[in-house]
């Protein structure tokens, strides 16, 4: 492997930092929650921040080609197919009729979409 | 591998961090009470993977091993819409 500058490492190292935070915050938000619902909010969005800060360290680490651009295309991928999967997993909870933790409710009952 | 001593022994840690996580998102598939639980949970594991991935990638030194945390993560993505799908309608392709 070629040889990467110390600045460089260190932005890697901040990177690897930062999405292991955030990975460890949406899963202790996975494992804490009350609810279906309230869990999506830690998994769809904190964990997939982290895995795109991973991405990033590894763009940083090999430069702009080759496995850098494949990381790249990982980040635009990520931040595309969480929410379409987080709201997938949403609806098929709510027309299962997973109910809310406390006295929380739909605005609209009439609209099942 | 020619890289700082702190870059490696951030990657270890991070592996390490992730598959802790990965093994703690477990839990939530085992005990979760309703299957869109379940459903969350594994899309959790998928996605403390495809860390994993990118780390063993960076670990390891060799570059196209990302290609295999990009391929997890469409792997991730088509089995939550399939499970999302057969759960509320019994079937996946009609």
């Amino acid at each position: 492997m070629s040889e990467i500058g110390l600045l460089r490492a260190a932005a890697v190292t901040l990177f690897i930092a930062v999405g292991g935070f955030f990975l460890a915050v949406g899963t202790i938000g996975l494992l804490r929650l009350p609810d279906v619902y309230n869990r999506l909010h830690a998994t769809s969005k904190a964990t997939t921040l982290g895995a795109a800060s991973m991405f990033l360290a590894g763009f940083l680490y090999y430069g702009p080609g080759g496995p850098g651009l494949t990381s790249l295309v990982g980040i635009v991928f990520l931040f595309l197919t969480a929410p379409t999967g987080g709201h997938l997993i949403s609806r098929a909870a709510h027309r299962m009729g997973v109910p809310f933790f406390g006295d929380a409710a739909w605005p609209f009952e009439d609209d099942s979409e | 591998m020619s890289d700082p001593a702190f870059l490696e022994i951030a990657v270890n840690a991070g592996l390490v961090l992730s598959s802790g996580l990965a093994l703690l998102a477990g839990y939530r598939v085992v005990r979760g009470p309703t299957t869109p639980d379940r459903v969350v949970a594994l899309d959790t594991i998928g996605t403390n993977v495809v860390a994993i991935a990118v780390l063993f990638a960076l670990a390891s030194g060799f570059g196209p091993f990302i290609l295999v945390s990009l391929v997890l993560a469409i792997i991730g993505f088509i089995s939550t819409v399939a499970v999302a799908d057969y759960v509320t309608q019994g079937d996946i392709i009609e």
